[in-house]
C-alpha cells in the first residue's frame, strides 16, 4: 500500500508538514553519520580509562606501524589554543599533563577503515599514574584544586527581603537528583574536508554553528573564514551538542592527512563524549503563614559540574533564580554553587538548573501542604505568581504569567479510570509477569508546577540573523539556526508564507558562510529569536515589494497591502499575485534580531536577568508494586503556558517528548558512577523510556496568552514539559508509598528496601 | 585486519556486490558504507535501540547484530525498499508524516520497518500490542505519542 507524495503546506497556527519529513521517513535525510566523501578516512579517539591520573608519556609508534593508519595526533599537534569552552576555555582538546575524567580524549587516529582506526587507538600506549579522584561535590570546594582555575566553577547568591523573617510553619528537606544523559539517538559524528586554501570545511551536527566555528578556529590557529561549518543532519540534541565534541580533532586529522576524515562515536563513546545534566544536592527550608502564604525560602544547592566548566554558570544561575518556584516568596536566602570534580563534565540539558530546583521546591510545597493540612493544589494556587509579582531575584514579571490557569486546568482534568487489579499484565509495574501481587500495587497521584526563563539571560546580548530573498514569488530564507528535530524549519516556512503570502519557501542550508550567527538552538529560544529574525526579514522584503509596486504603478504606498498572496490597493485598481508584482526584481533583506536587554544579577542576586518566562503544571498518576519497588507511570496530565500555538502538532510533540525525559529522570535514568567511573555507558544499562514505559499524555490546556514583545506572541515550548514532570511523578510515588523519596530517579531499592536505608544526611554547607 | 572477502547480498530486490570487505563487518555497516543505503541508522550498534531494523527473509532484525557475510542468500528489505517508487510513500511512512511522528527522525526508519512488520503479522493490534511491538525501538524526541497515533492511523486505513 502506498500514498503519492504530497506535502501539507501551512500558515502560522496550522499543523504544517515538516519540509524534512519526506526524506526522514524514506531514510534519505542526511544525518551527520551518513556523510561520505571520496577517499575519506575514519577517525577514532583515544580516551582516558581513569577519572584522575597523571600522564607520564604517550607512545604512538606501535599505532603508526599498523597498515592503513594515516595519522596519530596528540596535544602537541594542536597549533592554536590547546583548550576550549563555552564560557571559559578550561577543557583540553587533548589532555597532556593530567586527565580529569574518565573518557577524556588523549589522542586521535585516522585510518582507512574504522576497525583499523579502533585497533590503532588501542595500540597507542599512554602512561598513566592514577591519582585519587575528587568525586564528592559536597567537599570539592575545599579540596585541593584539580584544575588551575580552581574547584568552584560558579556561585550564585540571592538575598531578598528580610533574611530573618519567619513563618508559623516551617518545613525542610534535603534532596538529590542524579546525573541524566540527553541520550539523543544520532551519535556524535562529523566529516572534515581539507580545502585548497589551507582551511577546512566541517560538516557537523551541533546546536550553534558560529560558536563552534569560533572555538575550532582558535584551536586550529586559523582565521574564521578558513574554518567553514556546515550543518549536517542532527539526530536530536537536548543540550548535549552545545559543547564541542570531535570538531577540533577531526579538523586536525583532515588538515594533517590532506584527506576527508569522518568520525562517528559509538554509543559508549557518546556517553563519554558529551556533558550531562548536573547531579544536585539541595537543602531547602520554607516558612509559611498558617493560611499557607509563603514567607521565606532558604536554600543551598550544590551542582556537580564535573571536570570542566561548560555551561555551569548559567545552570547555577537558573537553579538559584528559580529556587522560589513559580510562587510569590517575599524573602529569600539562596546560595547555589557548581563545583569541579573528577566526575564526567556536566552542562546543558533541557531545562537546566530549573529541573533540579523544581524537584526540591515542589517536594517542599507538598510537605508544607501536609504540615498545614491544606490541599496541595490549593496551596500552590494561593501562592501562584502572576503578572506584576516579582521573583526572588526582584525581577517583576511584565509578561504573561498564567500560573493559576495552568494549575487549575491541569488539576481539573478527570483522573484515569481503571485500577491495577484489573490492568493487563503488560500495564502492571515492571511489565509482564514481574509484579509480585497485583493486589499490593498501589496507585498514587502527584502534582507539580515549574518555571523557567526563555532565551539567554544575565546581560548576554542574544541575537539571531536571517535573510529573506524574494524572486518571482519564491522566497528563500537563509538562517544559521540549527534544526535538531524541534521543527524550526517548519516554522520558518510558516512565518514566510504568512508574511509574504507565498507558497514556495526554500530554506538555504545553514552554515557559517555568508550569514551571521543565529545563536544556539537551546534555552527554548529559536522560535522567538530566529523566528523573530525570519519574520522581521520577511516584513522588510514585504515593505520593499509594496514600495516597488507603488513606484511602478504610480500609486501611494499607503493604499497597498499584501493579502492572501496578492498585492492589492484599497479600491482593487492594483491586484497582482506576489509572483507577478515585481518582475525581474530580486528583493533581499537581512535582519539581525535582538531580544530586550537583560542585566547581570547583582551581589545579592537581584536584577532583571531574564527576558521572558514559561510555566507548566503536571499531574502524574502512578502504580507502584511496593514489594518489588517497581513503578508504572500510568498517565501524565499537563497544562502549559505557550503564548500562542504556531504549529499545533509540533507543540504537542515538544510537550510529549519533554515529558518523556522528565519521566525518565523520575524513575529510571541515571549515569551510575563509582569513584568517577561511569558504570553504565550503554542503552543496555542506561535505561530510557520505551513505548511501554511511556504513559499516555493528556494535555488539559495550552494557555494562549500572547507574550508582549514576543514575535507572533509565542513562547518557546521545549523545556517546561521536562521541568515539573519529574517532580510530579516522584510526588505520585510518595503518595502511593508514603515514603519520603528525596532523590530522583527513584530506584526499586528506594521503595522496596526503604526500611533498611539510612536517614538522609545533613544539609550541605 | 585479517582476510578480506567478496560476497553478494540481496537487498530491496537487487543483487549487490560486496568486494574486498573485512569479514567482521556487520550488516548495518555494509548497507550504510558499502551499498549506499544509509537509511538504516546507527544509534547504538548493540541491538538495544532498533534504529537499524531491517527485514531478513521477513523477520525483523537489528542489522547491527547480523554479520554481513552471514546474510548471503537472505532477502533483505531496508527502509529504502518499503515504498513503491521515488514519488511514493508507504502507508506507514505517510501516516508518520501526517500525524507528526517525526522530529529529529533518527529513529524513524527503524520504527517504520518495525511498524510494517507489526501490521503484516497483526493487522489489528491493541494499543498495548503496538507499544510492545515497538518497545525495541527507542525514540528520544517524541515520547511516542504521535508515533502511536501514526500506527493507529495506518492500521485504520488498512482496515478500510
Amino acid at each position: 500500500m502506498s500514498t503519492v507524495l504530497g506535502v501539507r503546506r501551512g500558515r502560522l497556527g496550522e499543523s504544517a508538514a515538516r519540509p524534512d519529513g519526506v526524506p526522514k521517513v524514506r531514510g534519505q535525510f542526511a544525518f551527520s553519520s551518513d556523510l561520505f566523501a571520496e577517499g575519506m578516512l575514519w577517525g577514532h579517539l583515544v580516551r582516558s580509562p581513569h577519572p584522575a591520573a597523571t600522564i607520564t608519556g604517550i607512545d604512538v609508534s606501535e599505532a603508526l606501524r599498523i597498515s592503513g593508519v594515516r595519522a596519530v595526533i596528540t596535544s602537541e599537534d594542536v597549533p592554536g589554543l590547546k583548550t576550549y569552552g563555552l564560557d571559559d576555555p578550561d577543557q583540553p582538546v587533548f589532555a597532556w599533563d593530567v586527565v580529569r575524567y574518565m573518557g577524556e580524549p588523549v589522542a586521535a587516529v585516522a585510518a582507512d577503515h574504522p576497525e583499523t582506526a579502533r585497533r590503532a587507538a588501542g595500540a597507542i600506549a599512554v602512561g598513566y599514574e592514577p591519582t585519587e579522584p575528587l568525586v564528592d561535590p559536597e567537599t570539592a570546594a575545599e579540596a585541593d584544586p584539580i584544575h588551575p582555575h580552581g574547584n568552584v566553577l560558579y556561585r550564585q547568591r540571592i538575598r531578598r527581603g528580610d533574611p530573618g523573617a519567619t513563618g508559623a510553619v516551617v518545613v525542610e528537606g534535603r534532596y538529590e537528583t542524579g546525573m541524566q544523559d540527553q541520550a539523543f539517538m544520532g551519535p556524535e559524528s562529523g566529516l572534515a574536508i581539507p580545502a585548497e586554501d589551507g582551511g577546512v570545511d566541517l560538516y557537523i551536527a551541533t546546536q550553534w554553528l558560529h560558536i563552534d566555528q569560533a572555538q575550532v578556529a582558535a584551536c586550529l590557529a586559523l582565521p574564521l573564514d578558513k574554518v567553514r561549518l556546515h550543518l549536517a543532519g542532527v539526530g536530536g540534541a537536548f543540550g548535549a551538542r552545545e559543547d564541542l565534541s570531535m570538531q577540533v580533532q577531526i579538523c586536525l586529522l583532515a588538515l594533517r592527512t590532506g584527506r576527508p576524515v569522518k568520525m562517528i562515536y559509538s554509543r559508549e563513546e557518546s556517553f563519554f563524549g558529551h556533558v550531562h545534566r548536573h547531579p544536585s544536592v539541595m537543602w531547602f527550608r520554607h516558612h509559611a503563614e498558617s493560611d499557607g502564604r509563603l514567607v521565606k525560602v532558604e536554600a543551598r544547592l550544590i551542582l556537580d559540574g564535573g571536570a570542566y566548566l561548560s555551561s555551569s554558570m548559567a545552570v547555577v544561575g537558573n537553579a538559584a533564580a528559580f529556587a522560589g518556584g513559580p510562587y510569590r516568596v517575599p524573602n529569600a536566602v539562596v546560595d547555589a554553587m557548581a563545583v569541579r570534580t573528577n566526575n564526567p563534565p556536566c552542562g546543558a540539558m533541557r531545562g537546566f538548573g530549573a529541573v533540579q530546583a523544581c524537584f526540591a521546591y515542589e517536594a517542599q510545597m507538598d510537605k508544607l501542604a501536609a504540615a498545614l493540612g491544606l490541599d496541595p493544589v490549593e496551596l500552590r494556587l494561593a501562592n501562584a505568581i502572576r503578572s506584576g509579582d516579582s521573583l526572588i531575584t526582584g525581577q517583576i514579571l511584565h509578561g504573561a504569567a498564567p500560573v493559576a490557569e495552568v494549575i487549575r486546568t491541569c488539576a481539573a482534568a478527570p483522573l484515569p479510570a481503571g485500577h491495577p487489579v484489573t490492568s493487563a499484565e503488560l500495564a502492571l509495574p515492571g511489565g509482564a509477569g514481574r509484579t509480585a501481587d497485583r493486589h499490593r500495587v498501589r496507585r498514587g497521584v502527584g502534582f507539580a508546577v515549574g518555571v523557567k526563563n526563555l532565551m539567554y539571560s544575565g546581560g548576554f546580548d542574544d541575537s539571531s540573523t536571517a535573510r529573506c530573498r524574494l524572486e518571482d514569488g519564491v522566497a528563500t530564507i537563509t538562517c544559521a539556526a540549527v534544526e535538531v528535530g524541534q521543527g524550526f524549519v517548519t516554522l520558518a516556512q510558516q512565518i514566510t508564507r504568512d508574511v509574504l503570502g507565498v507558497d514556495e519557501v526554500i530554506l538555504a542550508p545553514p552554515g557559517t558562510t555568508g550569514i551571521g550567527s543565529a545563536g544556539s538552538t537551546s534555552a527554548s529560544r529559536q522560535t522567538w529569536m530566529s523566528g523573530g529574525a525570519v519574520e522581521a526579514a520577511c516584513r522588510a522584503v514585504r515593505g520593499r515589494l509594496l514600495a516597488s509596486v507603488a513606484d511602478r504603478r504610480g500609486v501611494p504606498l499607503e493604499i497597498l497591502d499584501l493579502v492572501e498572496g496578492r498585492v492589492v490597493s484599497l479600491g482593487r485598481e492594483v491586484d497582482l499575485a506576489v509572483a507577478d508584482a515585481a518582475p525581474g526584481e530580486v528583493l533581499e533583506e537581512t535582519v539581525e534580531f535582538h531580544h530586550a536587554p537583560t542585566a547581570r544579577l547583582d551581589a545579592d542576586g537581584q536584577g532583571d536577568a531574564h527576558v521572558s518566562f514559561a510555566f507548566a503544571a503536571h499531574r502524574a498518576v502512578v502504580d507502584v508494586d511496593i514489594e518489588l519497588g517497581l513503578v508504572r507511570v500510568v498517565e501524565i496530565t499537563t497544562s502549559q503556558d505557550v503564548g500562542r500555538v504556531l504549529n499545533p502538532v509540533q507543540v504537542v510533540g515538544q510537550v510529549e517528548g519533554g515529558i518523556a525525559q522528565g519521566v525518565g529522570l523520575a524513575v529510571m535514568e541515571e549515569i551510575v558512577l563509582d569513584h568517577g567511573r561511569v558504570r553504565n555507558p550503554s542503552f543496555t544499562d542506561y535505561i530510557i523510556p520505551t513505548a511501554l514505559d511511556m504513559p499516555t499524555v493528556h494535555i488539559a490546556a495550552l494557555i494562549e496568552e500572547p507574550e508582549p514583545g514576543a514575535p507572533m506572541g509565542a513562547k518557546g515550548v521545549g523545556e517546561p514539559p521536562t521541568i515539573s514532570s519529574t517532580a510530579a511523578v516522584v510526588a505520585a510515588i510518595r503518595a502511593a508509598t508514603g515514603l519520603e523519596l528525596p532523590r530522583a530517579p527513584v530506584r526499586p531499592q528506594d521503595i522496596a528496601l526503604a526500611g533498611a536505608r539510612p536517614a538522609p544526611g545533613p544539609a550541605p554547607e | 585486519m585479517g582476510e578480506l572477502i567478496d560476497y553478494r547480498l540481496q537487498v530491496n530486490g537487487l543483487e549487490h556486490e560486496v568486494s574486498q570487505a573485512w569479514l567482521g563487518e556487520n550488516l548495518l555497516f555494509v548497507l550504510r558504507e558499502r551499498l549506499g543505503l544509509p537509511g538504516s541508522k546507527n544509534a547504538c550498534e548493540q541491538g538495544e535501540c532498533g534504529s537499524c531494523s531491517v527485514l531478513m527473509d521477513g523477520t525483523l532484525v537489528c542489522s547491527c547484530m547480523v554479520l554481513a557475510a552471514s546474510a548471503v542468500g537472505a532477502d533483505i528489505v531496508t527502509v529504502e525498499g518499503l515504498s513503491a517508487g521515488e514519488h511514493e510513500l508507504s502507508d506507514v511512512q505517510a501516516a508518520f508524516l501526517a500525524e507528526g511522528a517525526v522530529q529529529c527522525g533518527f529513529c524513524t526508519p527503524g520504527l517504520i520497518v518495525s511498524v510494517h512488520d507489526l501490521l503484516e503479522h497483526n493487522p489489528d493490534p491493541t494499543e498495548l500490542e503496538v507499544r510492545e511491538a515497538i518497545s525495541g525501538n527507542l525514540c528520544r524526541c517524541t515520547g511516542y505519542g504521535r508515533i502511536l497515533e501514526a500506527v493507529r492511523a495506518a492500521q485504520e486505513a488498512r482496515q478500510g
